[in-house]
């Protein structure tokens, strides 16, 4: 199979500036083209294990990352987003090009595929079980997910969790793992061996890095999961671990507050969620070491046991 | 100009659809997502028969579409709920128009149709009472300074756009279809006189056939912004597919297009929707009476308008343009202004916007 390493770093630059590659994720493929050297250089660390195809005859998506022109090739550069004629994101310093991918390739996710109810969590799984980990900007969610991932959890999202309506399945979408600010070195030194995109200063979410998925999580990218714990996790600086259970009509609630198209999807989207509170053990977390949080989550118990 | 586009093929003839090859929906879809007209795509597919044979990677994108659309649908008719109890104590007869007239009154156009405003139109005497209404039940007018409410209130047609606080839904409230400085008056007492009811829905009313075609026409070639254009031309393709069926329709529609002074934007959607989707307008317009007098531009006038409207009426994707694109999109933006303003109210207003506007929002 044909993956981002199959390309050295000089001859992916020139497809992803010429022609494009198509790159899968998951159950997506998307084209992108871009000249900025940041991009080819973080899809070239992060990305290395993920499939390329070469023939491609259909993209899910379209994205190109171009630098802009006149005053803005020289007076503070930018880079400008195209997903085909509409464009998400304001242009932003050329600095952030890679983050804004990020940014993009999750917003074409949550803004399209209604096939799945998209939560806004990030989503492990181990011996067939899976955590749901929904949590506003803050909670430390990525940090505690990068940790598990980093004990042998497997990846399934650290942005997006999608159930899929129907079935009921948590379905992968494997992608870096992006930490902000002090948690970035937190990881560095948890998981010495983790592969860090370069730290991106002053975005909107302050500084920024992609941390790598683990190779085994991206072969696995096909292996849907099965709920078995929602947990809201929370950073409190000093605290002990801590897992309190919470109703499940209250979790019900709060996980759908955290859902992009839970309203849009009506009907189908409340029994979505349903089956997912019905499968699922769910809690309120409180952490502060990492260590003690990693503990805490391999000794959970699967419902029903 | 060369062939026409795919996605304009697929709403020309469905049957299209099931000979797609991937490589093409990779980029019917594209154009259908910028034309807005993605989850159309998906109600065409379905009205042919044909969605279980295409690609099921396209597929999938057109069902995602589809949800989107049947949650609007479902949207627009609680919306139109909400606006009919605020107005309930008013007596006011209450007129939907375009989009959420579609939807309500489900005409072809509406399955898969998308728009962000819910279009209403009331009498001028009228409209004072109908803004405080909607104010208390949380309609505001937002974002618009003193001279964009003048521009509204003595200039144009409509209200200034009202947003609902805690839904910001959005609300356009008409007294007329085009603007009071626009050169044509279509009467709006005419249009409101032959209103119709819908079944099951009280006594909120939609225009008559020929003025539901006749409003749609004059929103499509009055206007100076062509991002939606193929969506309502497609509006207009479909509108006439049902419509065109009743008894005496095709004869009311040049008559009724010169009682409201709009035969000539008449003119250019019949020949549009003919040219590019194929709508056949043009026999039943000769056989129907009294047809050869409805006006039309001058020779050289048409071919500047073929070249202007033939590359504006199409999705603005990157595929569907050539080196006269972006002129003719320039071209018809003044030509749209031209229509609604005279020309030194014109020139005042473009360099209120120019210059003071941004200079006050500075300040």
């Amino acid at each position: 199979m044909l993956t981002v390493a199959s390309y050295s770093r000089a001859q992916l630059g020139a497809r992803l500036a010429e022609r494009g590659i198509h790159l899968q994720t998951g159950a997506f493929v998307t084209c992108v083209k871009s000249e900025v050297a940041s991009v080819a250089d973080g899809i070239s660390l992060l990305y290395a294990d993920y499939p390329v195809l070469e023939q491609a005859e259909f993209a899910d998506f379209h994205i190109s990352l171009h630098q802009a022109g006149g005053v803005r090739r020289w007076f503070r550069p930018q880079v400008r987003l195209d997903c085909d004629g509409i464009s998400p994101f304001q242009p932003l310093p050329v600095a952030q090009a890679f983050p804004m991918f990020e940014w993009t390739l999750n917003w074409c996710v949550s803004s399209n595929a209604h096939r799945y109810l998209c939560i806004h969590a990030a989503v492990v799984e181990k011996n067939g079980y899976a955590v749901i980990l929904p949590a506003p900007p803050g909670s430390g969610k990525s940090t505690l997910c990068a940790a598990l991932v980093s004990k042998g959890w497997r990846l399934l999202s650290d942005e997006l969790t999608l159930v899929r309506l129907g079935s009921g399945e948590l379905v992968p979408l494997v992608r870096p793992i992006s930490l902000k600010n002090a948690s970035i070195d937190i990881i560095r030194r948890y998981a010495p061996s983790s592969v860090f995109s370069p730290v991106v200063d002053d975005t909107s979410k302050g500084s920024i890095a992609h941390l790598k998925a683990p190779a085994d999580s991206v072969a696995r990218a096909g292996q849907c999961a099965r709920p078995a714990w929602v947990i809201f996790p929370k950073y409190a600086a000093g605290a002990s671990a801590q897992l309190e259970p919470i109703a499940p009509a209250r979790a019900f609630m709060r996980l759908a507050k955290n859902a992009f198209n839970y309203s849009l999807l009506g009907s189908a989207g409340f029994a979505a969620l349903g089956d997912v509170i019905d499968a699922s053990l769910s809690y309120e977390f409180t952490y502060s070491a990492l260590d003690d949080a990693i503990d805490i989550f391999s000794r959970l118990t699967p419902p029903g046991q | 100009m060369s062939a026409l586009p795919l996605l304009v093929q697929a709403f020309r003839q469905p049957q299209r659809l099931a000979g797609f090859t991937l490589v093409e929906w990779d980029l019917v879809l594209r154009q259908a997502a910028v034309a807005n007209l993605t989850a159309g795509l998906c109600h065409l597919a379905e009205e042919a028969g044909l969605l279980g044979r295409i690609a099921p990677q396209a597929r999938e994108h057109l069902t995602w579409a589809r949800t989107v659309g049947e949650r609007h649908r479902q949207a627009v008719r609680f919306e139109v709920g909400e606006i009919r109890r605020a107005l309930a104590g008013l007596d006011v007869p209450l007129i939907l128009l375009k989009g959420a007239a579609y939807t309500l009154a489900s005409l072809p156009p509406a399955p898969g149709r998308l728009f962000s405003d819910i279009d209403i139109l009331v009498p001028r005497e009228r409209l004072a009472e109908v803004e405080a209404a909607l104010m208390l039940h949380g309609w505001a007018a937002s974002g618009h300074d003193a001279y964009d409410q003048r521009y509204y209130r003595e200039w144009m047609h409509e209200l200034p756009p009202m947003q609902h606080v805690k839904r910001q839904s959005m609300i356009d409230v008409h007294h007329a279809i085009l603007p009071e400085t626009a050169a044509a008056r279509p009467d709006p007492a005419l249009l409101r006189a032959s209103a119709v009811a819908m079944a099951g829905q009280g006594d909120l009313r939609v225009l008559a056939p020929v003025d539901m075609v006749l409003h749609s026409a004059v929103h499509l070639f009055y206007d100076g912004e062509f991002d939606h254009g193929l969506r309502d031309l497609v509006d207009i393709h479909r509108l006439l597919g049902e419509f065109g069926k009743m008894p005496g329709f095709w004869d009311a529609l040049p008559v009724r297009a010169r009682a409201l002074q709009l035969e000539r934007p008449l003119f250019y959607a019949l020949r549009y929707a003919d040219m590019l989707l194929g709508t056949g307008s043009a026999a039943n317009m000769d056989s129907a009476a009294g047809a050869a007098q409805l006006d039309r531009p001058n020779r050289p006038q048409l071919v500047l308008m073929d070249f202007l409207f033939r590359r504006a009426l199409l999705p603005s994707h990157a595929s569907c343009a050539d080196a006269y694109t972006g002129i003719a999109h320039f071209l018809l933006y003044i030509r749209g202004n031209w229509l609604r303003m005279p020309f030194f109210l014109l020139a005042r207003h473009l360099f209120h916007k120019a210059f003071i506007s941004p200079k006050q929002a500075a300040g």
